[in-house]
């Protein structure tokens, strides 16, 4: 599961052939199993660090499903991307728990910080900005997310000094 | 069996039945939204909501199954609240313009407001964004009508086994669509309409030629002549009240004349001359398969349906070289209107308005593909569906039911009944065998008032074959040969249909495909709302027409066999190839 749940730690892009090969083997473990579709796109996401639509329209042939109905899998789950994400993928829970303990302000501080918003990446590609639905951690709310590191009971006033951490790679470097 | 009360009145039902089904049976109105026949129900609007003694919340008639002592009621207050209240929420989210709405008077959610007497909207909130998608010849989608059913999703995946159609995105900003925010002429759509036809509202619709069609009539410079498909007439009555399943050709054709056509002609014309050369094809690739011993692609395919044709170029290229090459009865009516006849009351084919009222959305597509016009013209300018014409006749101020019976013009506009069977899934199967048994044997079909039973009715995929014996000398080669017939309606039936070939289970000589379910009669363009009963009751109107007429078979069509004689020469000669016949392409699946 760990695999599943990575984002877009990979920065520098793969050839087209080796996304082909990488994809390929994802299909050939995946497009038989039932309930297979999900599983599949978390992997190819984590490896691909978005789904292109090269990418989908080849998963929604294997998996012999009309490109739509793949398109609304992805398009209904926040945790899918269709565009190239940053380096670190900051996701600020709006969960029940989160949102009611200022997950907004949080949200507020991590756009403005970024200058960026919701679904967007910053220009140097460091950074992309996501809102999550609950990670299950409801007690330390508000929480966010960068990548795979859970911070907890996240300040607005602190989140420029976290974010400085990421940039100058003292953090969470997954590579 | 469970015993049950409705309304306090006494029922049986079967096991696994849902209370919707059980209360119809009964005769108990529940009114629904997103339901559909034969189909997983799917409880998605909310709107048969009962009350169920015990049960802690309403219950969704549609998806919930009956059980042993059960007690309902379908009616009371608390169920008349909160179905106003789940039609108050749609409304509310609706983009309500009904007076200048295609469906207005024929709106499922406008008939349902006026039923629980709605006079006010109880909520205020966010409307969702006007966005127009006319990328498509045949239809338009306007997603601010759009209340989310999903009957349409279920049509376009589980009927037609398409699915161009799915919910994007979640929650409020849900758009149901082709893929992420693309038109539909980004995805596989085959533009068969019947996302149109089931739609409630006035979210999906046919792309309207009537202005275009106004316009052409008003040209004094232009000779407008309009063909009628087989299956208008056992529909458009519909539209003017009459029960499905009423013939109206004659006032169809006053009407017609009446709107200002300069010649009022049948498709059925051209559905005898496609017997002639479609069955001639199919002789004549059987001979070479069984005498030559040439390597012909069978089964041979009918090629009548152009969202059939749509279907095969993107999902089935392997199986093209088995498409009959006949254009379609319609494209064939343009291409002969706008020489031979043209030529015949010396008008320029630029001159000639060639109108099509067909039961079909996809014909809007055929007419324009780039190959269509051999004629030297557009052979085919507009297409009307049998829903468009009923809104000119009512827009002419006619009266349509008071009309006398008028009959065609001639010649095009004489046609056999087996023309007239084009209209039903099996018809155009029906049409050949009639022609073709009789030229290779003398004799005529040995079947009774010469119908071919087991490829007729709604069954999804229908089989049949016929032993020839006592052939005439010229086809002597077909003696004691098997000839095997399939008729397919409904794309996720073809789709089964196809594989089964793939995998080498079946083989046939001989296929009929019709896109629609039940044939034409259940085209994406008629009348709505098109279910089984209405299916049956319009395929019933046609036999009945067919059976009316002394001419039941192609080849004895006069004017069909002065068109050879006067002008075509034969079946499948240069002039034929030039005007009646057609090729295909692969277009790669989006």
């Amino acid at each position: 599961m760990a695999e599943n749940a990575a984002c877009c730690a990979c920065s520098e892009s793969l050839s087209e052939e080796e996304t082909a090969r990488q994809l390929e083997e994802i299909l050939e473990e995946y497009r038989d199993k039932p309930g297979g579709l999900i599983p599949a796109l978390q992997i190819a996401q984590s490896r691909f660090g978005y789904l292109s639509e090269t990418v989908l329209k080849k998963i929604s042939a294997a998996f012999n499903k009309p490109y739509s109905e793949v398109a609304g899998v992805v398009s209904f789950y926040s945790f899918f991307s269709t565009v190239p994400r940053g380096k670190y993928l900051v996701r600020a829970c709006l969960g029940t728990a989160c949102y009611v303990r200022g997950g907004k302000a949080v949200l507020s501080a991590l756009k403005k910080e970024l200058g960026i918003d919701v679904g967007q990446t910053t220009e140097d590609r460091l950074f992309s900005l996501d809102v999550g639905r609950c990670f299950g951690a409801c007690g330390l709310a508000p929480v966010i997310m960068v990548n795979d590191d859970v911070h907890q009971r996240v300040k607005p006033s602190k989140v420029g000094e976290l974010l400085k951490a990421y940039a100058a790679g003292e953090k969470g470097d997954a590579q | 069996m469970y015993k049950l009360i409705i309304n306090g009145k006494s029922i049986e039902a079967p096991d696994g039945a849902t209370i919707l089904e059980t209360a119809r049976r009964a005769g108990i109105r529940i009114p629904t939204l997103c339901f559909l026949e034969k189909r997983e129900p799917i409880g998605a609007c909310r709107v048969c909501l009962v009350e169920v003694a015990g049960a802690r919340t309403l219950m969704a008639a549609c998806s919930t199954p009956v059980t042993n002592g059960m007690d309902i009621k379908t009616n009371s207050p608390r169920v008349r609240a909160a179905r106003r209240q789940v039609v108050e929420l749609l409304l509310s989210e609706h983009d309500g313009n009904c007076q200048i709405c295609d469906r207005n008077q024929d709106c499922e959610l406008q008939a349902l407001a006026s039923e629980l007497g709605i006079r006010e909207i109880a909520y205020e909130g966010e409307k969702a964004k006007a966005k127009i998608d006319d990328s498509t010849p045949a239809l338009v989608r306007d997603n601010s009508k759009c209340i989310k059913c999903r009957r349409c999703v279920t049509v376009c995946s589980q009927v037609q086994g398409v699915g161009a159609l799915h919910p994007q995105g979640r929650g409020f900003d849900t758009v149901i669509g082709p893929a992420f925010t693309l038109n539909l002429d980004g995805v596989a759509c085959v533009q068969c309409g019947q996302c149109a036809a089931v739609c409630p509202v006035g979210a999906i619709s046919e792309r309207s030629h009537v202005e275009a069609v106004w316009k052409a009539l008003e040209d004094p410079k232009k000779t407008v002549i309009v063909q009628t498909a087989p299956a208008i007439r056992a529909a458009l009555g519909e539209c003017f009240g009459c029960e499905p399943g009423t013939r109206v050709t004659g006032k169809m054709t006053a009407a017609l004349r009446q709107l200002g056509f300069n010649g009022v002609f049948d498709t059925n014309f051209t559905a005898d001359l496609t017997i002639m050369e479609e069955g001639t094809e199919l002789l004549t690739r059987l001979k070479k398969a069984l005498v030559d011993g040439e390597k012909v692609p069978l089964p041979m395919f009918t090629s009548c349906s152009p969202g059939w044709i749509n279907f095969a170029e993107y999902y089935y290229p392997e199986f093209l070289p088995n498409l009959s090459t006949c254009k379609s009865p319609q494209q064939m009516f343009g291409a002969v209107a706008k020489t031979y006849y043209a030529q015949k009351i010396g008008v320029k084919p630029e001159d000639m308005t060639v109108v099509s009222i067909m039961p079909c959305t996809a014909k809007k597509f055929e007419c324009q593909r780039e190959e269509m016009n051999d004629s030297g013209a557009r052979d085919v300018d507009y297409v009307l569906t049998t829903r468009e014409l009923g809104r000119m006749i009512k827009e002419a101020g006619i009266d349509f039911m008071s009309l006398e019976d008028e009959k065609m013009d001639a010649p095009l506009g004489l046609g056999s009944g087996a023309a007239d069977i084009f209209a039903n899934t099996g018809g155009v199967m029906e049409a050949a065998l009639r022609t073709a048994y009789e030229i290779v044997t003398g004799r005529q079909l040995p079947m009774e008032n010469l119908h071919v039973k087991p490829v007729a009715g709604l069954e999804g995929i229908k089989e049949a074959s016929v032993v020839i014996t006592g052939t005439v000398p010229a086809w002597s080669f077909l003696e004691g040969v098997e000839v095997k017939l399939a008729v397919a309606h409904g794309l996720a039936n073809v789709r089964r249909l196809l594989e089964s070939i793939k995998r080498g289970e079946k083989s046939y000589h001989f296929i009929e495909i019709m896109t629609c379910p039940g044939g034409c009669i259940g085209g994406g363009g008629q009348p709505r709302m098109t279910d089984d009963s209405v299916r049956l009751k319009r395929i019933g109107a046609i036999y009945s027409e067919d059976e009316s007429k002394a001419l039941r078979k192609s080849h004895e069509n006069d004017a069909v066999q002065q068109l050879y004689k006067e002008f075509l020469g034969a079946p499948l000669g240069e002039k034929s190839h030039h005007l009646l016949h057609t090729h295909y392409k692969h277009k790669p699946a989006l």
